[in-house]
């Protein structure tokens, strides 16, 4: 689905990815861990597209497509979502609005008809029940006075309504509580563990990874993959830190 | 009248064969001369069979005029205007009275469609059944063409009247309230519009009366190098309601076009208007060509107890806008708001904000202005509270807000205040902050177009002045945000 081949990306002409090899397919659910600063968000960006962060050499593919070539919206409506490290506030914009427009903009890209008002409604309605999230806070401003682990939450519901191929999800682990991360995880597991669909989930902790079990450990460490394992990998990490794998 | 009715009908159906798709509508035009003086004063009179006292009106505003001069441009950068090089008057040929807008000519109808007034709107001027009832006081250039729901409004007793007809037919309102709200030598524009205003609206609510229906008219200017003076009065006696919406769009021009408006209203004791404007004439090409000069005066005298004027703007047009929708808060308790979105892009220039004058006991004002600025446009936010010696416990609440899109274009907030009275109790806000590349790529990363994704992001920080809108302007006015900024970004 996903295949990244010696890529290599800067950010204001400082390299950061420095011939990073990947592949993820269908049905697959990648960890990626790494010390603070390896690159794992920049990887997440280069992906989604983001401007100012320039692929200097190697190639990705989503599904046999050039990912490259793509713009953002593009990449999301092909089927790939980006959850945010740090998820943005969009002031005087209602989740419901934003997500409504985001999802028809995805459908009219993709040819198929926009979602009628009242089947988003009941969509949307669904997928934040099931992550303990109100309709209430889908009627405020996207993201904003959203706490730490609310922002998060909010992600998995934007995933969950956007039902995306291939999930991108930057330490969404990070910030919540121990019954918000049962509950994020078992979102992840329930949206995304599908034949057709596959995650890639950068963390830094194992506890996310016993929800959500990871086929494959990877280490990301100055900007390239050092180590590649199974779920064990994960385990090792947390015993041995990255001191002897990333040196 | 059939028998006319029928042959424009013929007429119209033979030009709109042969029209050519085009922005300028080839609807026959009778020019006033070229140029400003008695005579052109003396002609509009006469083409629109004033009263005596009417020409002696503008007679005197004309001779007001000569001896002013321009304002000074704060922060704009107007070119000289040739006042002798422009049409005073112009007005489609034959006066047609239609009984309802679906005969109107088509070819203006296919203009309005053109130039995207909401399908709502045009639902209503095609006599859809339960379309939402909105009295459409359609101004073709300079004179009424039609006018509908004129019954039901009688019925209801409220007036509404193209100014021409009212000062005909109702000249004691006219005497009373014209000129009283905006003095005739009130501004240099304002009073080159009392001396040659070719049109308007004339409203009146009768004491105690919710006007059954929103008020709207769209104003359009047409024809080359014809300035447009639009004149309006509303008079809102005790206790009753108006909301008036007015919608303002023009086709593409190479000439610079002024427009010098005189909006007046009156409010009684407990009574209320709402005014909203959605402004959209041309603003002249991504180098700042053409486009209108729109230099308007609007004021709302809330003489009586409790009365409230409540001014909602958006405006995104127009080259050159000069604009200060305010209120004289003279009743006891009486309430005056502005709430406003001024967008500027290309070299677009405006310069836009209120006067809240307080003499009052316990009045209120808010202020709350939205301005965005892109390419290399200049928005300045101007904006005065007075305070007067007498009217005690004064409240105002100012919020001012600059959305800055890349970095030629320029934000300027200027506030007055002056108090004279200790109990006032005045409270101002500003910020200013740049569309950031954050949000723009989140929205993007979630399959929004940049040009979606700034139109939201727009959308959601003029959201607290948008939801002041009437529904289906409120409509029009979002995609007019997004339009207006194609291309700014990226
Ligand atoms: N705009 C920028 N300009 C310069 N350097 C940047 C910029 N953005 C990121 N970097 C640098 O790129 C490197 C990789 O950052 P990145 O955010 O990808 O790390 P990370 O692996 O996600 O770290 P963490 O675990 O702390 O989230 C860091 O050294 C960071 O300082
Ligand atoms: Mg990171």
């Amino acid at each position: 689905m996903l295949k990244i081949d010696n890529l290599h990306a800067t950010i204001a002409d400082k390299p950061i990815l420095k011939g990073l090899d990947l592949s993820v397919n269908a049905g697959e659910i990648h960890a990626i861990m790494g010390p603070n600063g390896a690159g794992k968000s920049t990887l997440g960006y280069v992906l989604g597209g983001r401007a100012g962060y320039e692929v200097t050499e190697g190639a990705v593919t989503f599904d046999g497509k050039d990912l490259l070539d793509m713009g953002a919206d593009e990449r999301a409506a092909a089927g790939l979502f980006l959850g945010f490290q740090y998820p943005v506030e969009i002031p005087g914009v209602s989740n419901v609005q934003f997500l409504r427009t985001a999802l028809n903009a995805q459908r009219r890209a993709r040819g198929d008809e926009e979602m009628s008002a009242g089947d988003f409604l009941r969509l949307s309605r669904a997928q934040a029940d099931a992550l303990g999230m109100s309709m209430d806070m889908m009627k405020r401003p996207v993201n904003v006075g959203f706490s730490g682990g609310e922002k998060k939450r909010n992600e998995m519901v934007q995933m969950g309504i956007l039902d995306p191929k291939l999930a991108i999800l930057d330490e969404t682990d990070s910030g919540l509580d121990i019954d918000a991360l049962r509950v994020v995880g078992d979102g992840i597991n329930r949206i995304m563990r599908k034949p057709d669909k596959a995650v890639l989930l950068i963390t830094h902790y194992q506890r996310l990874l016993e929800i959500v079990e990871p086929d494959f450990v990877h280490v990301l460490a100055a900007g390239r993959i050092v180590r590649s394992g199974g779920a064990e990998l994960a385990l090792e990490l947390e015993r041995e830190g990255y001191g002897a794998i990333a040196a | 009248m059939s028998d006319v009715r029928n042959r424009e009908a013929h007429d119209a159906a033979e030009k709109a064969a042969t029209y050519e798709w085009g922005f300028t509508s080839d609807i026959e035009q009778e020019f006033a001369p070229k140029g400003l003086s008695e005579d052109t004063v003396r002609f509009i009179s006469g083409k629109k069979n004033e009263p005596e006292w009417m020409l002696d009106w503008r007679l005197k505003a004309y001779r007001k005029w000569l001896e002013m001069r321009a304002p000074d441009w704060a922060k704009m950068q107007v070119p000289p205007i040739d006042y002798q090089d422009a049409y005073y008057y112009a007005a489609p040929k034959k006066k047609i009275e239609l009984a309802s807008l679906d005969e109107l000519d088509p070819e203006i109808r296919r203009t309005y469609e053109k130039l995207g007034i909401p399908i709502e709107e045009q639902k209503v001027l095609a006599g859809v059944a339960g379309a939402r009832k909105v009295a459409v006081d359609a101004v073709f250039d300079s004179v009424s063409v039609a006018t509908t729901f004129r019954e039901e409004l009688k019925k209801a007793g409220v007036i509404f009247l193209s100014i021409s007809e009212a000062i005909r037919e109702y000249p004691e309102m006219i005497r009373k309230w014209l000129g009283k709200v905006v003095p005739m030598h009130d501004n240099y524009f304002a009073t080159l519009n009392s001396a040659v205003f070719s049109d308007g609206t004339f409203v009146y609510i009768p004491e105690g009366v919710r006007c059954p229906m929103e008020l709207s008219t769209y104003f359009r200017i047409n024809a080359a190098n014809t300035g447009q003076f639009e004149r309006t009065l509303i008079v809102a006696d005790r206790g009753s309601y108006v909301s008036y919406l007015e919608g303002c769009t023009a086709p593409m021009r190479d000439e610079n076009q002024l427009h010098a408006a005189v909006v007046e209203l009156v409010a009684l004791d407990d009574a209320e208007i709402k005014y909203s404007t959605v402004q959209n004439w041309y603003p002249g090409d991504s180098e700042g060509k053409g486009g209108i000069y729109n230099f308007v005066t609007k004021r709302a005298l809330c003489q009586g107890r409790n009365s409230k004027v409540s001014w909602t703007q958006v405006e995104t047009g127009s080259a050159i806008t000069w604009k200060y929708p305010s209120c004289v808060l003279a009743g006891e308790g009486s309430v005056g708001e502005f709430y406003s979105v001024a967008l500027t892009n290309n070299r677009q220039q405006a310069d836009t904000g209120t006067k809240m004058i307080h003499l009052g006991k316990n009045s209120r004002s808010t202020i709350v202005s939205k301005g965005i600025s892109a390419g290399r446009s200049d928005n300045t936010y101007r904006g005065l509270v007075r305070v007067g010696p007498t009217a005690e416990n004064v409240r105002n609440f100012t919020q001012c807000d600059s959305l800055l899109l890349g970095d030629q274009c320029g934000a300027h907030t200027v506030p007055y205040i002056e108090v004279r009275n200790p109990t006032a109790q005045i409270e101002h806000e500003a910020t200013t902050s740049k569309i950031s590349e954050d949000q723009l790529f989140y929205a993007m990363s979630r399959g929004l177009s940049q040009e979606d994704a700034v139109a939201l992001i727009v959308n959601g920080f003029a959201r607290e002045v948008l939801k002041q809108l009437p529904m289906e302007f409120a409509v029009e006015a979002q995609k007019l945000l997004g339009i207006s900024l194609e291309g700014s970004v990226g």
